[in-house]
């Protein structure tokens, strides 16, 4: 019998570089994760995409303009100190979402929930969208729901699980077959549809995953921040409003310095002192 | 009794316990919390045992495995399929939403008759005795005026529709505009009937895109998103020639803005210059080289081709250079999906352009392959009428040219006609002038899956079963570097009353009787199938896949200059306004997209109901961001809203193909208009197709 001796901790990491943003990531997971749909979409606001991909430009005009894609899936922050306190949970009265200390992942109990949507204020990523109307499916297209993950209902919040369902199918059979879980084994939905191969998703806790081995993350915290904790020692990685001490679990990776900066606010001039310290130079391992 | 303190605190206290210890509070709350979370109707998926089973996607010519995974039978996902040849796991996000199709709104549930303004069901029975009946009159008095129009022309099922024609009598078999068509014509153009052009983007170090949407939808999407992700890694390069910072320029290394529809004189500018400078490589030209660079130093010098493109002259000159001297390089033809809008000229232009570099079969490059068939159909049995109507030339050279003269011809040109897996009512250019035609033909048979625009112009609509509910051979497309057939398999027993094609073809054809039964005598599709494909049917039938070619061709093809030596003019714009409305693919729009597909649309394509347009600021005077405005073309006129976008060039306003569509789906259909609306056909002579691009337009406030 194999025991779950030590503590996964699932990350991602997107290449913006290689993401087109052909929206194949969306759609697979709302097929995977029943997420429902309404006659207009188009109000992006209450419109529910627990993986959503903005467009982000450099901001010059013609013909200099460059533009990349960001997916944004549930950051799954780890909370000041990789304490497991991220924004949403600290804030949730109904225990309606949850750190998980064995994985990582940030839950959503969707008959907890009652709707109060602090989490929704709390949540510096608007990962987190309020089911404002029952879902509603053309006749027979509930026959293609999926059982393994419920669908919501009015008044509930909803986000990405990294596919929690997906770990507790390969989690089960490895237990089964009295084995640890494998790295491909448990994948979301998200980073198998990407026809890019622009996300990588992993254990931070494994060196041997590929998510680790790319993103190599600090253990230890910043030097000037102890908030921070799990930065990245790989220069061309960066995550969104690192210096929040949220310590997200999903990086981001660009060539272009300009994406690199758009991950967080600066003012003037402080982007020239803090772009170098970003890597290596400030890393005690 | 009386009641003192004591006795009162007492009887508080023992309530207070009897509360705290009784189950009625505890009770109470957790009914009171079930019954507020009891919601009857958020449905219950049911659960079981998950299995997989393979099959390909065949919504568009990407031909892309797809993995179904099952729920006690019931199928609940789509994702690709990792052994696929094509596309080795990835999807694209219409094939992902593919189970939304099965249950989409505007599905045909039964076989339709028409019946003044509406449609009326009826059975099987009755819809193939009333077509057969039909077809059996206009037989007598003219087998040829039976036509047909369909998707593309590849696979078994299209071959089919021809076959039934052949049979009938008629030759008027007709397709959609393709890329595929687009690169055998060019490819018969330059080298030969009977062949064409597969480009190797997985091995090429530097890919010169004149205007092709790789990552629009451009040929197959998902194999074009491998070999891009795949250059990534290899460091090869990626120039995008194009007036519209698009997802792949952005993804590029090197955004080159051109003035709409100038592709091709940039393509003969680079010619140019590597002729001049003597760059180009040795090759087999039996025609026309000589001529062909007289006339293209001559006419197309950097500086002339800088006052056409709008790229500047030493740019253009760097770049011949930076071409020619490249490993494996590649130039790939095709203004956004390479589908529609499309000239001969460009393509050739391209193309000569890979034959003077030589890159004419070499890995990275350009494959010049014979079309390779995998189906062999028997021969068909021809009774008089079939013979006399094989002898007979076809009513036009292309779709187009038919619409337009079904239009002005007074007597009905047609008397009857096939539609299979096209909207062309929706889809070509001025598609009012394509509905006119359809109303002059007497009797309209549709094999759509869905009530869609061309579908509500048919008399009768024998409902096909999707993707999803039929087997059928799926023939690759799209200038891949390899040729492979997949094989759709049944995933789902057909949710509505509808039928494979091929079956509702062979029981029309043994309705008709005579020499048309003859030549369907096959139980069913799925048994003409395994005959027909009888050379691949083993490795298809197990495998699900079987490869037909691959690797580069031996040997370096001959290339015919006369046609680009002869200098074919560009097709212009139409009209005089000062702006060029130009068509925008979108990979996450299609001809007919899903609900999940159109959820992902961005904001900055539809607001509302309202489809939204791009300008670049310095174009838009007056026009504020979000704001209303009127566009108008000579074709028509529409309500949009502005975007303010720095990646359109000026001079150019850019708007979504894919949206307003009129069909019963409300999460798809009205929403914006559709460009197509806006658009005239120009007819490139010579080639036929129709090569507008974009058509002329102004702007203004609404």
């Amino acid at each position: 019998m194999i025991h779950n001796t030590k503590a996964h901790k699932f990350g991602m990491l997107i290449d913006l570089d290689k993401c087109t943003g052909c929206g194949s990531c969306m759609v697979s997971c709302m097929a995977e994760n029943n997420v429902p749909f309404k006659e207009d979409e188009s109000r992006k606001k209450d419109s529910i995409t627990w993986m959503r991909v903005y467009k982000l430009t450099n901001g010059k005009s013609f013909p200099d303009t460059e533009v990349v894609y960001m997916p944004r899936p549930c950051q799954h922050c780890s909370g000041i100190g990789d304490h497991g306190h991220s924004p949403c949970v600290s804030v949730c009265p109904a225990t309606a979402t949850d750190y998980g200390y064995d994985t990582g992942i940030v839950s959503q109990i969707y008959t907890r929930c009652f709707g109060c949507r602090y989490c929704m204020g709390a949540c510096p990523y608007h990962a987190r969208y309020f089911n404002w109307w029952d879902p509603k499916w053309p006749e027979g297209m509930e026959n293609y729901l999926s059982p393994n993950v419920s669908p919501r209902m009015r008044g509930v919040v909803e986000k990405c699980s990294f596919c929690y369902h997906r770990y507790q199918l390969a989690k089960d059979k490895a237990y089964a077959e009295e084995r640890e879980i494998e790295e491909m084994e448990y994948q979301t939905a998200c980073t198998t549809a990407c026809p890019a191969g622009a996300i990588t998703f992993g254990d931070l806790n494994n060196p041997a995953h590929k998510v680790t081995q790319i993103v190599k993350p600090d253990p230890h915290p910043v030097p000037g921040n102890p908030k921070v904790v799990g930065k990245s020692r790989n220069p061309k990685v960066f995550r969104l409003l690192e210096r929040l001490g949220t310590n997200t679990k999903v990086y981001y990776m660009s060539e272009r310095e300009w994406v690199r900066k758009a991950g967080d606010n600066y003012l003037d001039g402080e982007w020239d002192k803090v772009k170098n310290h970003h890597g290596a130079e400030t890393s005690h391992g | 009794m009386k009641i003192d303190r004591r006795s009162f605190l007492g009887l508080g206290l023992g309530a207070a316990a009897g509360i705290a210890v009784s189950p009625v509070g505890v009770k109470l709350t957790d009914d009171s919390s079930i019954w507020t979370q009891n919601w009857p109707w958020t449905p219950v998926p049911e659960d079981g045992e998950i299995t997989y089973e393979n099959s390909v996607c065949s919504l568009c010519p990407g031909s892309c495995g797809i993995s179904v995974r099952k729920i006690k039978g019931r199928p609940v996902k789509i994702e690709g399929d990792e052994n696929c040849p094509i596309t080795g796991g990835g999807a694209c996000l219409h094939g992902i939403a593919g189970l939304q199709y099965l249950y989409d709104p505007a599905r045909v549930k039964t076989p339709l008759r028409k019946n003044g303004k509406r449609f009326e069901p009826i059975s099987w029975e009755e819809a193939i005795s009333t077509v057969a009946g039909k077809l059996g009159e206009i037989r007598e008095n003219g087998s040829d005026t039976l036509g047909l129009i369909t998707g593309g022309a590849q696979g078994s099922m299209t071959g089919m529709f021809r076959r039934f024609l052949d049979a009938f009598g008629s030759s008027n078999a007709f397709a959609m505009p393709s890329l595929d068509a687009n690169l055998e014509l060019t490819a018969q153009t330059l080298h030969g009937a009977g062949k064409t052009l597969g480009f190797d983007l997985e091995n090429s170090d530097f890919v010169l895109s004149f205007g092709a949407g790789l990552l629009e939808g451009w040929g197959s999407p998902v194999a074009c998103y491998k070999a891009n992700s795949s250059r990534k890694e290899r460091h090869g390069k990626l120039y995008q020639i194009e007036p519209r910072l698009s997802n792949t320029a952005a993804n590029a290394d090197k955004w080159i803005p051109c003035k709409p529809g100038t592709e091709a004189d940039l393509a003969l500018g680079i010619c140019a210059v590597l002729l001049s400078k003597n760059l180009f490589a040795p090759g087999v030209y039996p025609g026309g080289l000589n001529r062909f660079t007289a006339n293209v130093t001559k006419q197309y010098s950097p500086e002339n081709v800088e006052a056409i493109t709008g790229v500047k002259a030493a740019d253009i000159e760097k770049l011949a250079v930076e071409f020619a001297n490249a490993k494996n390089a590649v130039a790939i033809p095709g203004r956004g999906r390479g589908d529609q809008g499309q000239s001969l000229r460009e393509f050739a232009a391209v193309q000569t352009l890979n034959a003077l570099t030589g890159r004419l079969n070499k890995k990275g490059g350009v494959f010049i392959f014979d079309k390779e068939s995998y189906l062999s159909f028997p021969e068909a049995a021809m009774d008089e009428i079939a013979e006399a109507g094989a002898g007979k030339d076809k009513q036009a050279a292309s779709l187009d040219e038919l619409v337009t003269k079904i239009n002005a011809s007074d007597a009905p040109l047609l008397n009857a006609l096939f539609v299979y897996n096209a909207n062309p009512c929706y889809a070509l250019r001025d598609p009012k002038r394509v509905k006119d035609a359809f109303k002059k033909v007497p009797f309209v048979v549709s094999f759509s899956s869905y009530l869609d625009e061309t579908a509500m112009e048919a008399d009768v609509i024998l409902p096909a079963s999707t993707f999803l509910e039929r087997m059928e051979d799926v023939p690759s497309g799209g200038g891949l570097a390899k040729q492979v057939v997949g094989l759709a398999r049944p995933m789902v027993n057909p949710v509505f009353d509808t039928k494979n094609p091929g079956d509702a073809l062979i029981a029309l054809a043994q309705a008709m009787g005579g020499t048309i039964a003859e030549s369907f005598e096959w139980e069913t599709y799925e048994e003409a199938l395994e005959a027909i494909a009888e050379s691949v049917w083993e490795t298809l039938s197990e495998e699900g896949y079987a490869v037909v070619a691959e690797g580069n061709p031996e040997g370096i093809p001959t290339t015919n200059f006369a046609y680009m030596a002869d200098m074919p003019d560009a097709v212009q714009a139409q009209g005089d306004g000062k702006l060029i409305l130009m068509p925008i693919d979108n990979m996450r729009l299609t001809g007919a997209s899903s609900p999940f597909a159109v959820k992902t649309v961005s904001d900055k394509v539809i607001a509302g109901k309202d489809v939204v347009v791009e300008i670049n600021p310095a174009t838009a005077k007056g026009l504020k961001d979000g704001g209303d405005a009127v566009i108008t073309t000579p074709v028509g006129k529409a309500k949009v809203k502005v975007f303010l976008n720095e990646g359109m060039m000026p001079g150019v306003i850019g708007m979504a193909k894919g949206l307003g569509h009129t069909y019963d789906n409300p999460y798809v259909a009205g929403k914006g208009v559709n460009v197509n609306d806006l658009i005239a056909p120009v007819i490139e002579p010579g080639s036929g197709l129709d090569a507008a691009f974009g058509i002329t337009a102004s702007i203004s406030k609404a």
